[in-house]
């Protein structure tokens, strides 16, 4: 029989691979083949997508990008056996954008049916919390601290620390939930992995739970995800008849339940105590701290709060161990980094390496440039609160501490190229509007200060006092930045202030213009 | 029974029976009207307040708060247009416009026929392939004008 694989994932789908899918079907039935078709993942490459697998004795042999109505032809033409067809790309191993990168968050992505715990087992699943059960909560909480990872959402807190304060603050309820509203722009690593290999996320929560003493998680999920809220809740569902969650599981005497809980567009919940609030069935808001999550979190207990692809890491971290992890990095930023290259871009898609290589690298040799054939003028770094860089820092090292010192951050890994068509005072007054739709109201800077923001660059724009106004603009930037309660207003004068500063020539247009007039 | 607007009450006294004793029950609550009815009538506000041990005003707090929920009946698919920066980089701009126009509608609003309703979103994970919108539950990547045109001709 044989195998074919088309991803069941969201972007995969968006270029039609359901349409794939049933063509060929339809194609192998009508010539008499004995054929199964696994809906995986995808591993990330989304250039090639809807990327067609077939396994064969040499392995797993692809074709890419797959439309409805190349599959005819791919079939006169050999499918699905290796064919001289201009969409046949040899063994998937041997595709150098994937086979250059170090995977271990998304090792399994693609490669296994998503909603099998065989699969998922025999590729090393498990592992990690069969290991976490013979340990105590402190020796798991060492083991994660010792990886040196740290909160993959953006903030980069260090793991085991977080871990920690929970384990020993006391308490006779205690929660650990993951953070899977993934809101910025250019950033889908956390759907991706949850459509791709649900189970390493209930595993990392799993092992947590085990640390902590947690016996309730919840996973909050934006509701512009609904293919990973299937996923998911197929999954738990099998970890549960599996005896991977529940009451006792694996016959350890300790038990943790896990709920898929759906959010309902509000960007701001992704910043943790919002997302509490909205996890209490709330309003949004953003609280003030401390109380620290950790030590009055959801329900008033003890909770952590962890990023998808933190909690799906420590599952590697425990199955190959501190140590092997840690080596991989750079500085004080461990592990690996999972870039998600978007927006202009040839060759857009999902990139775990280690931490530590340029942003240039990252643009020209994975991205292979923009998607539109013109120079590349702008790349936004960690989604809609990330500055705006010109090719003058381009070399910067992907790292926490590389970007924090440029004035920019990380994030959550997100890059979007803009070529040389950008308006950078457009872009800059997008990060004010944003911040005006999506704020939670609660504080001054943020709720007042965004729409004055707009407002400011409005007058810019329309060269009004445009000196006088980029200087307001300026110090409305210094007090969301320092007077704020969150992130939200604290850092959406990053892509203003970046703008401002790298392309300061599209804040002066209207009075080229009108000077040239 | 119905209540005075019409809608079925088994929907809203179901939705709290399922949700009144799960701990922060009401964002669940209120996607399982949603999903029935497509909207939250604001004559449940009342019922599902008292069932949830809520007052009114929390429930309308919430309500209100949250993009996703709406008070008011709405087309029968809503469209959303990703103008996130990512779709920015792609050309989102040109093609909200060209959105708003072939439906006549602008956000937040519902054509004629009363099929769509049309909402802004910001972000659908789908940024290698952008600009992206969402009708119903599925994606449509690298949508210009004219793909545009062709998948609603489709619908």
């Amino acid at each position: 029989m044989v195998k074919i694989y088309i991803p069941a994932d969201t972007t995969a789908c968006a270029l039609g691979a359901d349409s794939v899918a049933e063509e060929i079907a339809t194609q192998a039935r009508n010539r008499g083949m004995d054929f199964e078709i696994v809906r995986n993942g995808s591993r990330g490459a989304f250039w090639l997508e809807p990327l067609v697998e077939v396994d064969t004795d040499e392995g797993r042999i692809a074709y890419g990008p797959v439309e409805a109505g190349d599959v005819a032809k791919l079939f006169d033409e050999g499918f699905p056996g290796t064919s001289g067809h201009e969409l046949f790309l040899g063994n998937v191993a041997d595709i150098e954008w994937l086979a250059r990168q170090d995977r271990l968050t998304f090792a399994r992505a693609g490669l296994i049916d998503p909603l099998s715990l065989d699969d998922y087992q025999r590729e090393g699943g498990y592992e990690g919390l069969e290991k976490a059960l013979r340990m105590t909560p402190e020796e798991i909480v060492e083991a994660v601290a010792d990886s040196g990872l740290r909160g993959r959402g953006g903030a980069a807190f260090p793991t085991g620390i977080k871990w920690r304060t929970v384990l020993n603050a006391p308490a006779d309820q205690k929660y650990v939930t993951a953070n899977a509203d993934e809101g910025d722009s250019g950033t889908f690593a956390d759907r991706l992995l949850m459509e791709a290999d649900p189970f390493q996320l209930i595993e990392g929560m799993t092992i947590c739970a085990m640390a902590v003493g947690a016996s309730q998680g919840y996973i909050y999920l934006r509701s512009e995800y609904p293919k990973a809220l299937h996923v998911l809740n197929h999954a738990i569902a099998k970890a549960e008849a599996a005896n991977l969650l529940g009451s006792d599981i694996r016959c350890s005497g300790r038990g943790f339940h896990l709920e898929v809980r759906v959010g309902a567009g509000a960007y701001i919940c992704g910043e943790e105590t919002s997302m509490l609030d909205s996890l209490e069935g709330k309003r949004g808001m953003v609280r003030f701290k401390p109380p620290l999550p950790a030590i009055e979190g959801l329900f008033g207990k003890p909770t952590v709060v962890n990023n998808v692809l933190t909690l799906a890491a420590v599952s590697t971290v425990l199955a190959i161990g501190a140590s092997h992890y840690q080596q991989y990095g750079s500085g004080r930023s461990r592990g690996t980094l999972s870039v998600q290259l978007a927006g202009n871009i040839l060759r857009g898609g999902l990139v775990e390496i280690p931490f530590g290589a340029s942003l240039r690298e990252l643009v020209e040799e994975y991205g292979g440039g923009t998607a539109s054939g013109r120079p590349v003028r702008a790349i936004q770094v960690g989604g809609p609160l990330g500055a705006y860089l010109p090719e003058s820092q381009w070399d910067t090292a992907l790292d926490y501490e590389a970007f924090t010192e440029v004035g920019a951050m990380l994030g959550h890994g997100g890059i979007v190229v803009f070529d040389d068509d950008v308006d950078m005072l457009e872009q800059a007054r997008f990060a004010m509007e944003f911040c005006a739709v999506e704020s939670c109201g609660k504080c001054t800077p943020c709720r007042i200060g965004s729409v004055r923001g707009v407002e400011l660059i409005d007058k810019i724009g329309k060269n009004e006092e445009s000196l006088l106004n980029i200087e307001l603009l300026e110090g409305l930037c210094e007090t969301m930045d320092q007077g704020s309660l969150c992130a939200m207003g604290g850092l959406t004068p990053m892509p203003v202030r970046s703008a401002l500063k790298y392309f300061p020539r599209d804040f002066q247009r209207a009075a080229e213009s009108e000077h040239q007039g | 029974m119905q209540t005075s607007n019409g809608v079925p009450e088994p929907v809203v006294t179901t939705a709290i029976q399922k949700y009144a004793d799960v701990p922060g029950g009401l964002l669940p609550l209120l996607h399982d009207i949603q999903a029935i009815l497509g909207y939250v009538p604001k004559d449940c506000v009342p019922a599902i307040a008292s069932g949830m041990g809520l007052s009114r005003a929390e429930v309308h707090g919430v309500i209100s708060f949250y993009h996703d929920f709406h008070d008011q009946p709405r087309g029968q698919k809503t469209i959303h247009v990703c103008r996130a920066e990512a779709c920015q980089a792609m050309g989102s701009r040109k093609l909200e416009a060209h959105v708003k126009s072939r439906l006549g509608i602008d956000y937040g609003g519902t054509t004629g026929d009363g099929r769509f309703s049309l909402e802004p979103v910001y972000c659908l994970g789908n940024c290698a392939c952008s600009p992206s919108v969402r009708i119903g539950d599925d994606v449509y990547a690298r949508v210009d004008a004219q793909r545009f045109d062709k998948i609603l001709e489709a619908l």
